[in-house]
């Protein structure tokens, strides 16, 4: 993406398997052009997603969090989205009090055939977080290092 | 008889029937009373009541689990114990609750500001407009605004909500500025980097010492608690803001739909960080998320426990 080049932000993506990350492996097959800021970390399910996850990952480093799961009635495991759905809503409410801007985190649905519509979410959320550049929490809190974990390879941390 | 001597009575008659009620006595300077396990009929002479009896003693019922027990509440109090009941964590037929209309407790951190240093207090005394110290200095005045906790100036409940006993006219709601409102209003109206690093720099002063979590009536996972657990390891022993701020951000989430917003957290902490208005916080957005306030139904399903297929108040957002 040029208009991005060179000054990548850290993104991350909680995408649940059965939609989503369909979706997204259905805008690579269709050889959508996206940035690339974004990290996909694959979850069973959105309703697998501790709101936990998304405050750890703002906190120690990332310039934002997407969440997408499957459209609400679509969940794989029937209800899943829907518990989800509160969580974050409920999350993304009170992420400002501690100083993460409200458009650093959102979440949303995509489904497996929807390649062309992750292809805008990604577009749109990376421009989102460009807008707000590099979170604050890298020049309050400190840079993350990197240190090898058990496995020897290298994991993030305080 | 006043209410209080009507209490001790009830007290008094019910102990025999139970493994020991729980109260408030003198603590170990005038300024601070003590949970109190009363056992036997003469231990309730030592009994006290009064703005001193700051703690929530709710938070003890889940170790007492299968036993009968009795415990005496304040209004907030008894949001806790109706918590506890909504989830399954004390049963309702071992407990005797003795609820007292209660006026407000002190905030120490308040009085201990206008003492200049609590440790050398001599004496207290208090009527309806205000606390009066003895210190080295003289006497200190401070007015019932000035030296009653945050919640309790703007209390909606101040009657145990639950109770076999509850003697006494009850009390009508406090009708005082809602501090913990503007405290919030004021964050909110920081730069996003600024309060971040507000927040860094409160959390610099947390020696985690847990105290925010062991008195939390609703922290109920002691030895399990994940900020402890190596596997998985949510937390380091890294003694840095972002570890300690990431231990309120999990106390503040897991409280999400069940913080009763008694204020324990912040009264318990050593170092006086303002952590409750991270609980206020959620506590604000589950009330206009879900039309729910936690601790006032024991029925009731609490918020994050169900769904609507269509929510009312959550907005599906162009993405
Ligand atoms: S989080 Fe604080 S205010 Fe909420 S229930 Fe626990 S101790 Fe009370
Ligand atoms: S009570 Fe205060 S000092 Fe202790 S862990 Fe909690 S925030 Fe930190």
């Amino acid at each position: 993406m040029p208009i991005l080049a060179g000054k990548e932000l850290r993104i991350v993506g909680f995408l649940c398997n059965w939609c989503s990350y369909g979706g997204a492996d259905t805008a690579g097959v269709g050889r959508f052009s996206q940035p690339t800021d974004l990290r996909i970390i694959r979850v069973p399910c959105s309703g697998r997603i501790d709101p936990l996850f998304i405050v750890k990952t703002l906190l120690y480093g990332a310039d934002g969090v997407l969440v997408s799961g499957c459209h609400p009635r679509d969940c794989h495991y029937g209800q899943g989205n829907f518990y989800a759905r509160r969580r974050l809503e409920a999350l993304k409410r009170f992420l400002p009090i501690i100083g993460v801007e409200p458009g650093r985190f959102e979440y949303t649905w995509v489904s497996a055939s929807e390649g062309q519509r992750w292809q805008q979410v990604v577009q749109g959320f990376t421009e989102q977080v460009h807008a707000l550049g590099p979170s604050p929490a890298s020049a309050v809190f400190g840079a993350c290092r990197e240190i090898p974990d058990e496995k020897g390879g290298p994991r993030v941390a305080v | 008889m006043s209410p209080f001597e009507t209490l001790k009575e009830k007290i008094r008659e019910a102990l025999p029937g139970l493994d020991c009620v729980i109260g408030w006595r003198q603590g170990f300077d005038p300024l601070h009373a003590t949970p109190f396990f009363m056992r036997a009929p003469e231990d309730v002479e030592k009994l006290v009541w009064s703005p001193l009896c700051v703690h929530n003693l709710s938070t003890y019922l889940p170790s007492f689990r299968g036993k009968k027990v009795g415990i005496v509440l304040k209004g907030c109090d008894s949001r806790g114990v109706i918590e506890l009941l909504q989830e399954k964590l004390v049963e309702r037929e071992n407990l005797v609750l003795f609820g007292l209309p209660c006026s407000g407790v002190a905030d120490l951190t308040k009085l201990g500001r206008a003492a200049g240093d609590l440790d050398r207090v001599s004496a207290v005394a208090w009527d309806e407009a205000g606390f009066t110290l003895a210190t080295p200095r003289g006497e200190v005045r401070v007015a019932r605004r000035d030296a009653l906790a945050d919640k309790c100036l703007s209390c909606q409940f101040p009657n145990a909500l639950e109770a076999d006993h509850l003697p006494g006219d009850p009390l009508p709601p406090a009708t005082g500025p809602d501090l913990g409102d503007e405290e919030l209003a004021a964050l909110e109206a920081m730069a996003p980097a600024d309060l971040m690093a507000r927040w860094a720099a409160e959390m610099s002063r947390c020696i985690r010492c847990y105290a925010c979590r062991n008195a939390c009536p609703m922290c109920v996972c002691r030895d399990h608690c994940i900020a402890q657990s190596r596997d998985p390891h949510w937390l380091s022993q890294e003694d840095s803001p972002r570890e300690k701020l990431m231990f309120q951000l999990i106390h503040t989430m897991h409280l999400a739909g069940r913080c009763v917003e008694c204020g324990e957290c912040q009264r318990a902490c050593p170092v006086d960080i303002p952590i409750l208005a991270l609980r206020r916080k959620m506590n604000r957005v589950v009330r206009e998320l879900f039309d729910y306030q936690a601790g006032l139904d024991s029925q009731a399903v609490p918020p994050l426990f169900t769904f609507q297929v269509e929510e009312a108040n959550i907005k599906e957002r162009k993405w």
